[in-house]
């Protein structure tokens, strides 16, 4: 039989039963859907945690304070509560060859009160070498300057959502004007508003724009209360070639500042920007994985919706197969036409699925704001997994037609 | 041309042998018509299930155009029924959801007929059953009794078979419509171009064949030239 044969008598068989085969392959649409649209929203928050890990900084290496402990998110707040980094570390790590600039921090979180608002932020104690390690754009104003740093001046820089919280409202965006010149109290503590930064975007744990900068003295004097330990020493290394050759010597430095033989004893953490990456992306993609796996149960039960419906119809045309059979239909000749009906109800699953699963990933970016990304690999993979389950779910259906005795298929009622 | 020789079937189910053929012998020239008749449960059925190379028998040889057919696979009988038998079942076993053209142009699928002499081949068909043209495009299951089964020996015709098969092809059809088959076997027969065999339990659908092998209990109990042949019209 030939292949067009095969195809019409597909088409045939298939448009006898419309609500049939339109609910069987519904089963795979939303298989096949939920699939692409769930990966997308893996592969969505793969990417922005990846483009927002790189938006800190480039050819950036963090230290931060504390036992020795797994990669976690370079920017999540809480950490700083171990106290072993101090400014004599920061000063000596300046001192290592390849490093372009150095950028000492102390944070913590703090009430924030403005003439009608207030709210709850991190707040970050700073140098002017800041904006360039951590690529931070100031909108308007200014940056803490290194006259703020020596003069322990109580100025602040906010961040576009600091600005929105504190000076807009319900239905109006603040300006940069509104905030430039105002006083806010952080801690209690009085701190003059000199500058607005470039909104970088990011949510959640990871929001660079809900944050307060203020020199790195008056962090120490007024709010955090501790002159001795710091939050963090960014270094932005000269180039990526260096990064290694960098992060090693300081490791070995802090080794030796701090007495400490044995590396995995180490009280604070070396991170590398590809390091964080890297990390980040392992965990996204369990996520990603994660989210597919549930997809695919139901791809599942999409699949045993076909195999039932195919051995349904094999059963209903018990005789029609005799017949073919009595008239010189070998059995590839049989298995193949149940196999093409099982593969097209699928693979025509998979078509409608792929288009849903993309238009319900758009929706969901136009409905939530989850960031999200349909790649060309998953849309190939719907469509090989759908022609794949059509063969799986097919095969057994097929054989069971194939293999009928055409005697007793004829005699059967 | 067929040739039997001590053909016996024995069906065993569960350990329990039933024997339906006992060494039948015979032979049907080219372009024959004859009838098997016997009353039901003889071993009509089994007889030209193996005749029509859909089943083989559990002993005695078949040849069918000089080739055994007795010891065959599966896929080389299919060739066998492809390219040389035409089966007509009592009942009918059209595609309902297909034409009338569709019905009968099937077998020609299976045997690569390409597909633009496909409806020619089929036409032929149709009008050598006599079935109005205006009929071919409807479904099956829109037509009488009579003409499903006259639909059902053009496809039995298409490929061009040495033999058509009919089992009981009146059993489901009254008197009158029963002669319309009838008479088309005989037309069919009238150039000798296709040996058929017509199974059946009457005497009187058996007497429209030139020939009548009564069989009982799955043994030949007489084979006979048919001296009082029915004609149902001379015209052609
Ligand atoms: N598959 C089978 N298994 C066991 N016995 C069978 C089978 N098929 C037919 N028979 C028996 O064989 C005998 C002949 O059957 P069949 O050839 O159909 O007779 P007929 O067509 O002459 O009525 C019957 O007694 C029937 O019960
Ligand atoms: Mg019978």
């Amino acid at each position: 039989m030939k292949a067009s044969d095969i195809f019409e008598e597909t088409y045939s068989s298939l448009t006898v039963n419309k609500a049939r085969s339109g609910l069987t392959i519904l089963g795979i649409v939303i298989g096949i859907a939920s699939v692409i649209a769930l990966v997308a929203v893996g592969q969505g928050a793969q990417g922005s945690i990846k483009s927002s890990i790189q938006s800190i900084g480039s050819n950036l290496i963090i230290v931060v304070p504390g036992a020795s402990r797994n990669l976690g998110y370079g920017v999540s707040s809480g950490r700083g509560s171990a106290q072993t980094l101090t400014p004599e570390d920061a000063n000596a790590i300046s001192q290592v060859d390849g490093i372009a600039a150095i950028s000492p921090e102390v944070s913590g979180r703090y009430q924030v009160v403005s003439r009608g608002a207030n709210t709850n932020t991190s707040i970050w104690g700073v140098t002017p070498a800041y904006p360039d390690v951590r690529n931070v754009q100031v909108d308007q104003g200014v940056f803490v300057t290194a006259a703020d740093l020596s003069a322990i001046n109580r100025v602040a820089v906010i961040g576009p959502t600091v600005l929105q919280d504190l000076f807009g409202s319900k239905d109006s965006t603040a300006t940069t004007d509104q905030a430039i010149g105002q006083t806010i109290r952080i801690k209690g503590t009085e701190f003059k508003i000199v500058g607005v930064t470039k909104s970088k975007g990011g949510s959640g744990f990871n929001n660079q724009d809900n944050i307060i900068y203020v020199p790195l003295t008056s962090a120490q004097r007024y709010l955090v209360g501790s002159r001795a330990y710091l939050t963090e020493v960014d270094i932005e290394a000269q180039d990526e070639q260096s990064m290694t050759n960098v992060q090693n010597s300081v490791t070995n430095l802090l080794l030796q500042r701090h007495n400490i033989s044995d590396p995995t004893q180490a009280d604070f953490n070396v991170l590398n920007q590809a390091d964080i990456v890297a990390a980040a992306s392992s965990v996204t993609g369990t996520f990603t994985v994660l989210l597919g796996a549930i997809a695919g149960i139901s791809l599942l039960v999409g699949g045993i919706g076909i195999m039932n419906m195919m051995l349904t119809t094999v059963t209903e045309r018990t005789r029609e197969i005799g017949l073919r059979k009595a008239i010189g239909a070998k059995k590839k000749d049989i298995s193949f036409q149940f196999l093409s009906e099982s593969v097209a109800l699928t693979f025509s699953g998979g078509v409608v699925g792929v288009i849903f699963g993309w238009l319900t990933a758009w929706l969901i970016t136009q409905f939530s704001g989850i960031v999200t990304q349909v790649s060309v690999s998953s849309v190939a993979l719907a469509f090989g997994v759908s022609a794949a389950i059509g063969i799986v779910f097919g095969y057994y259906p097929a054989r069971r037609a194939a293999s009928l005795n055409p005697i007793e298929a004829l005699r059967y009622e | 041309m067929i040739s039997c020789r001590n053909i016996t079937k024995v069906y065993v189910n569960d350990g329990m042998e039933t024997p339906v053929l006992k060494e039948v012998s015979f032979d049907v020239n080219d372009g024959e018509f004859v009838a098997i008749m016997g009353p039901s449960g003889s071993g009509k059925s089994t007889l030209m299930h193996i005749l029509g190379a859909l089943d083989a028998p559990t002993s005695g040889t078949y040849v069918l155009d000089n080739n055994d057919v007795s010891k065959l696979s599966d896929d080389e009988l299919a060739d066998v029924r492809r390219n040389k038998i035409g089966f007509v079942f009592q009942s009918f076993n059209l595609l309902s959801r297909a034409t009338v053209l569709r019905n009968v142009a099937l077998p020609l699928t299976y045997a690569g007929v390409p597909k633009e002499e496909r409806r020619e081949k089929a036409a032929q068909a149709l009008i050598a059953t006599g079935l109005p043209e205006d009929r071919w495009d409807h479904l099956s299951n829109q037509l009488s009794g009579g003409q499903m089964q006259r639909v059902a020996i053009a496809r039995a015709l298409v490929n061009n078979p040495s033999i058509i098969l009919a089992d009981e092809p009146t059993g489901n059809l009254d008197t009158k419509t029963g002669e319309i088959v009838l008479d088309t076997f005989q037309k069919l027969n009238r150039g000798h171009k296709h040996t058929i065999v017509l199974i059946t339990h009457e005497l009187y659908v058996a007497e429209h064949a030139d020939r009548i092998i009564h069989i009982r209990d799955g043994s030949i109990l007489s084979d006979e030239k048919n001296l009082n042949k029915r004609i149902i019209s001379h015209s052609s």
